[in-house]
């Protein structure tokens, strides 16, 4: 637990002198809180924007932010010294993992006190930003434990957010897309955001978030198996 | 404190190691010198357990180094080239950091700072450090938690000789206050000033093991005696009677401007052993 948190605090700081990684966690919420409050459209759907950019925070933020992190840790060796420290893997992992989850949790935060949801609303939208970020943080140490530096990983992981994060927005527009955008936890997250209630939640989303989490999961794992944090 | 018995290493079908064996002593500072490709990297990655091996025994701190736990290891103290620093963060965080996972008070980490002559330098970020300093705090970071061993690959490679000769320093002042000390490199003067013991490495193979002292009196075949005269005339002498009263002679017409004996360095040892010099670029 020690180690864990030593992490966690050293990445706090680390991302405050690190503009690239803040920008990903300060965007997306800030993009919210500035259109939730400045444009206001006839037949717009409630909470349209805080809805969209949730999803293209839970589809980038985490994915970018971890897979960079490791990669970066690894690149310059200072993963090894951590480890040779006697930090277990699974503690750094950890340690990482908490640290960007509870970041993105604040950054959801600001975008549910932005957009005025009520407090079941509230505890609604943070559970589904919860484990919409889970999956992605799963993702993003995938690509950051599989690739050999932060060139590569940045390489891996633009086509993935690109798919997690804009397949759902564009799916409002196109029935095909739709489709397609609906195999993605991020697109069936986008439903849930959108009824905005434990009821409407429909047990294929659940399956199509759960089969999600398990590729991710096993992705995770391989890469795991086969380079370590090496 | 290190015993290194018969080790293989290879990397898929090209050996690295043939059969090391080495055995280093409890506050010795021990040399392992060889070229660029020789294999010393990696006899530092297995003796620290970076790296499996194929063959053999390694016994760090009396135990196999597959047994080491979590607490064996922060007894070990590593600097190695690739190993990194965190570029953003100051001085003093990078060690800082080191300190909380080793449990250290954090008035430790100025101490080490001031020993390496970085104290004033605790606020800067790494990034902006020269090769020196950043090697300098890489030392900071091994010595802070005052290791019982410590494993140094080329710590001086690349460096000023100001800078050198204080990282010597801080080297032979960890060896007084007891600590076993492991260093590579392809430096015969560095080797020759520090160690107590070197092992010279060709190709995965320790092809001589000794003091410097005892290494270069043992290759010492030619045992001659070179005088350089003011008139600019060098004159060869053997090792006899008969040459001292020659010497002798001349010293006493102040003819002599230089006296050499001819006993070999570890540089010359090793290219007579192996046909290769230490530094590939000599």
């Amino acid at each position: 637990m020690r180690n864990i948190c030593i992490i966690f605090k050293k990445q706090l700081k680390d991302t405050l002198k690190n503009k690239t990684i803040l920008i990903q966690f300060i965007l997306f919420p800030l993009m919210t809180v500035v259109m939730e409050n400045s444009i206001q459209l006839e037949g717009m759907a409630e909470h349209f924007f805080a809805k969209l950019f949730s999803i293209m925070y839970i589809g980038m933020a985490p994915l970018a932010a971890v897979s960079s992190i490791i990669s970066e840790e690894k690149e310059k060796n200072t993963l090894r010294v951590l480890i040779m420290a006697n930090v277990k893997p699974w503690q750094y992992l950890m340690g990482i993992g908490l640290y960007v989850w509870s970041i993105c949790m604040l950054g959801a935060g600001v975008i549910g006190l932005a957009t005025a949801f009520n407090h079941e609303q509230f505890i609604f939208f943070m559970s589904v930003m919860g484990l919409g970020f889970m999956i992605s943080i799963l993702a993003g140490a995938a690509v950051g434990i599989l690739a050999h530096n932060q060139m590569m990983a940045t390489s891996v992981v633009m086509p993935m957010m690109m798919v997690l994060s804009f397949l759902p927005m564009i799916s409002m527009f196109n029935e095909k897309v739709e489709k397609v955008a609906k195999i993605t936890y991020t697109g069936q997250l986008r439903e849930i955001l959108y009824n905005m209630s434990w009821d409407l939640i429909l047990n294929n989303s659940i399956v199509v978030i759960g089969i999600n989490a398990i590729c991710f999961l096993a992705l995770f794992t391989i890469a795991y198996r086969k380079n370590g944090l090496e | 404190m290190i015993e290194v018995n018969n080790v293989h290493k290879k990397f898929n079908q090209k050996v690295v190691l043939k059969g090391i064996h080495l055995k280093i002593s409890k506050g010795e500072i021990f040399g392992l010198l060889g070229p660029s490709g020789a294999g010393k990297t990696t006899l530092i990655k297995i003796l620290t357990g970076q790296l499996e091996f194929e063959e053999g025994s390694v016994k760090i701190l009396n135990k196999s180094v597959k047994e080491l736990t979590g607490e064996d290891r922060k007894k070990l103290g590593i600097m190695m080239e690739q190993f990194g620093l965190y570029d953003r963060f100051s001085c003093m965080d990078n060690l800082k950091i080191f300190a909380e996972i080793y449990r250290i008070p954090y008035n430790k980490v100025k101490e080490s700072l001031s020993m390496v002559g970085l104290e004033a330098a605790a606020k800067i970020p790494a990034c902006k450090l020269s090769k020196g300093m950043r090697s300098r705090l890489q030392l900071a970071r091994v010595f802070m938690h005052t290791p019982q061993i410590i494993f140094l690959d080329e710590p001086t490679s690349g460096l000023d000789p100001a800078t050198s000769r204080a990282i010597h320093q801080m080297i032979i002042a960890k060896k007084e206050e007891g600590c076993t000390i492991f260093l590579t490199t392809h430096d015969m003067e560095e080797a020759t000033k520090l160690c107590d013991h070197v092992a010279l490495l060709n190709e995965g193979k320790i092809v001589e093991y000794g003091s410097p002292q005892e290494i270069c009196t043992k290759y010492n075949h030619q045992k001659r005696i070179r005088l350089r005269l003011y008139d600019g005339r060098n004159l060869d002498f053997t090792h006899a009677k008969d040459s001292a009263s020659e010497i002798y002679s001349l010293l006493l017409k102040e003819q002599v401007e230089t006296i050499h004996s001819s006993e070999p360095n570890l540089e010359t040892v090793f290219l007579e052993l192996t046909g290769r010099c230490l530094q590939d670029n000599e």
